[in-house]
């Protein structure tokens, strides 16, 4: 594997070597000096069109614990504001020698593009409402620490799927490893075909309450308020009343199941303080998951996987 | 005085071999051994001759958009694709919304020489389709504009449509729609179904052309004028255009050769050559669309040749512009499709698109005092599409590297060669 575009580019084997690997990773962020010198000498490039802390920060710190020279190319106040392609980019990353490029883009499909005019491993930090992989890769992680397992898990996934390239990384990723997938959310943010679209079987609920006491994960997805202005749900507050986790729903739930959210959250709109703040909560594990998945990813997109 | 041109044993839309004599800018004569002292001779053994191809949907991008493609290199692209007439759409840099710029266009036609160059009018001003363009001044121009269209936009205003329905009936006009409803596909990037899902582009409903179909036939009889839907791309337009027309509507419609070959599939890519307004569909729509143009309730295959620059392609999908070239591929495609049935070509691409632009010296088949406009195809002949061959300035073409069916071989524009030996003649 020389990219890592899409939730489908990973078997359940190269998945399963990823969440290994990011297991050992984690160790070393225990350790005194949180350094390996696996990367030395190759360098990765952050070339983010959108704004986004916590995932562009996860990957050079990723990056950085592996010991690679980093480069961080923002959109803003860069040549991509004077109006230069994303050819003309990737053509002077590639002069420069960047081993690998983690892009984050605002159009679904550009890494894909990018993948076709360097030589470097392109990795999708996300594109668009598409794909955000090492999202879908650190929430299998978290998964898997937190139950044990993820084959026969059932993972439901809430909100504005439409929109969501957390949610299609997902239901590729968790696909693949074996879990049960539904999709909840108000008829108008699911899009068309989801059933059958990324994998087999994955199902479509309406019903909130329904889903959650068979639910061994709940994962939230932020709701953009924008979306109330395209006439997606009339309000934001219905939305929450109908689709957001507060207390008495949480309580719905089995008594293992962990609720997670790829941040950041809107509180009091998909998710109250109290189930974001409560034991069940996995988000700011999840984030510390992150760098060790991206550091796994990394290690074996540059060296380590042949 | 010009040269005479004797056409040596060609099967006159797919029938016996005959001779055809090429005097005057007209068929002189039809048989077989014909001798004509001084003509030239042109070996037609196993070519299929057809009246020449008439293209009712042609974007010359000119003036404005040069780069991309002029009036004269869309027209030799036309003449090898074996056309003899194109409508040249409106939503040029400045938009064709006046006289002068349709006669500028026309007029450019005529320069190059190649093929007859017939504009479109643009129904409104600028194409904003808020007010009516002069449409009895471009009718009454030395471009004589009989099909009127917003394309690229759909005439959205249900009573400016009405008006522009009723307002051509004068000179005989017809309303040329781009069927898209603006408000269903605001950010649209490609067929909404399992494959947009996947991809995370914004889907382009189906629903979204059908809609505006169905308004516009019960419009078009309503105040009994005539209407041509462009681009049909939807399983559900056939559906609508079928009971128009057992109606008794005056409706026609025109469907391209990518939404006759091509399905959505192809978006997987990301690459923006498959990136077309209305987008490629599924495999069921081009089915319906394929039977559909048997049955005539598609009456036309038009290409919507669309050129566009190498840097408005080599980008990100959602940052591309729609459309793809057509006019030398459309043929070969049609063969692909519909295979050697000749009288079914002969009218889906040239008759009755002649008819509906009222294009009378071109759509007749060669027979003795016909205008000599008309192609030679060997069906024999297979080619790898090679975008880099291409007479158009532009390189977006969606067949590259495949192999199809068919080579035109000459083209004859009133009796004069534009085309001869596959090779354009200027």
């Amino acid at each position: 594997m020389r990219h890592l575009l899409s939730g489908a580019d990973l078997d359940a084997d190269t998945a399963t070597l990823i969440l290994d690997t990011a297991a050992e990773m984690a160790t070393v962020a225990g350790r005194e000096v949180k350094k390996l010198p696996a990367l030395r000498g190759r360098t990765v490039v952050n070339l983010f069109y959108e704004d986004s802390t916590r995932t562009r920060i996860s990957f050079e710190a990723a990056a950085k614990r592996l010991s690679a020279d980093v480069i961080n190319f923002s959109a803003k106040g860069s040549s991509v504001s004077k109006g230069e392609s994303l050819k003309d980019t990737a053509l002077t990353l590639q002069a420069m020698g960047a081993d690998a490029v983690v892009v984050r883009h605002p159009a679904a499909g550009a890494p894909h593009r990018l993948a076709t005019w360097v030589d470097g491993s392109v990795i999708n930090a996300g594109d668009g409402t598409h794909e955000h992989p090492t999202q879908a890769l650190l929430d299998a992680y978290t998964m898997r620490s937190r139950l044990g397992r993820i084959a026969g898990l059932h993972v439901a996934v809430v909100g504005d799927v439409l929109h969501s390239r957390v949610a299609r990384s997902n239901v590729l990723l968790l696909g693949t490893l074996g879990a049960k997938v539904t999709l909840v959310g108000p008829p108008t943010l699911i899009p068309v075909d989801i059933g059958t679209a990324l994998a087999p079987g994955t199902e479509v609920s309406y019903d909130l309450d329904a889903v959650l006491p068979t639910a061994d994960v709940v994962m939230m997805l932020r709701v953009q308020w924008e979306r109330m202005a395209d006439s997606y749900f009339p309000s934001a507050r219905e939305y929450a009343r109908r689709y957001g986790l507060d207390g008495p729903r949480m309580r719905r739930l089995p008594d293992h199941a962990i609720v997670m959210h790829p941040g950041p959250m809107n509180r009091g709109m998909e998710i109250t303080p109290e189930v974001a703040d409560s034991p069940r909560s996995t988000i700011v594990e999840q984030v510390t998951n992150g760098v060790s998945v991206r550091m796994a990813v990394l290690y074996l997109l540059l060296g380590g996987m042949t | 005085m010009t040269e005479s041109y004797l056409i040596r044993g060609a099967r006159v839309v797919g029938g016996e071999p005959a001779d055809l004599l090429l005097r005057d800018g007209v068929v002189a004569e039809v048989g077989r051994g014909l001798t004509a002292a001084g003509a030239r001779v042109v070996d037609a053994d196993g070519l299929v001759a057809l009246p020449g191809l008439v293209d009712l949907h042609t974007h010359l991008r000119e003036p404005g958009r040069e780069d991309a493609e002029t009036v004269e290199t869309g027209s030799r692209a036309a003449a090898l694709g074996g056309y003899t007439a194109v409508c040249a759409m409106a939503n040029t840099s400045p938009v064709a919304d006046t006289a002068g710029v349709v006669e500028q266009v026309w007029r450019l036609g005529r320069e190059a020489g190649l093929v007859d160059v017939q504009p479109i009018g643009a129904v409104t001003v600028g194409l904003a389709g808020e007010q009516l363009a002069e449409l009895g001044a471009m009718a009454t121009s030395a471009a004589r504009v009989r099909i009127f269209s917003d394309d690229g936009n759909c005439v959205a205003d249900p009573r400016l449509m009405r008006r522009a329905l009723e307002y051509v009936k004068a000179f005989d006009g017809i309303i040329a729609q781009h069927a898209e409803e603006p408000r269903l596909t605001v950010g649209a990037q490609m067929h909404e179904g399992e494959v947009a899902t996947r991809l995370g582009l914004t889907g382009w409903p189906a629903v979204a052309e059908e809609a505006i179909i169905a308004r516009d036939v019960l419009l078009a009889g309503h105040v009994d004028s005539r209407l041509h839907v462009c681009h049909v791309s939807t399983a559900g337009s056939v559906e609508v255009l079928r009971h128009a027309k057992a109606r008794g509507i005056r409706v026609t419609a025109e469907v391209t050769p990518h939404h006759l070959f091509l399905t959505d599939e192809r978006a997987e890519s990301y690459d923006p050559v498959f990136k077309v307004n209305p987008p490629l569909r599924t495999a069921a729509d081009v089915a319906a669309l394929r039977q559909a143009l048997v049955d005539g309730i598609i009456d036309v295959v038009a290409t919507d040749h669309a050129p566009h620059a190498l840097e408005d392609k080599e980008c990100e999908w959602a940052y591309a512009r729609p459309g793809m070239l057509g006019l030398e591929t459309a043929l070969s495609v049609l063969l692909e499709v519909v295979g050697e049935r000749w009288d079914l070509i002969a009218e889906r691409m040239s008759r009755a698109p002649a008819r509906i632009a009222g294009l009378t010296e071109h759509g007749r088949d060669p027979a003795p005092g016909v205008p000599a406009n008309l192609t030679l195809v060997d069906p024999a002949a297979r080619r790898t599409v090679d975008p880099g061959e291409l007479a158009s300035r532009s390189r977006n073409t969606p067949y590259a590297g495949m192999t199809l069916p068919g080579r035109v071989v000459a083209t004859f524009l009133r009796g004069e060669p534009t085309v001869l030996d596959g090779k354009a003649v200027k």
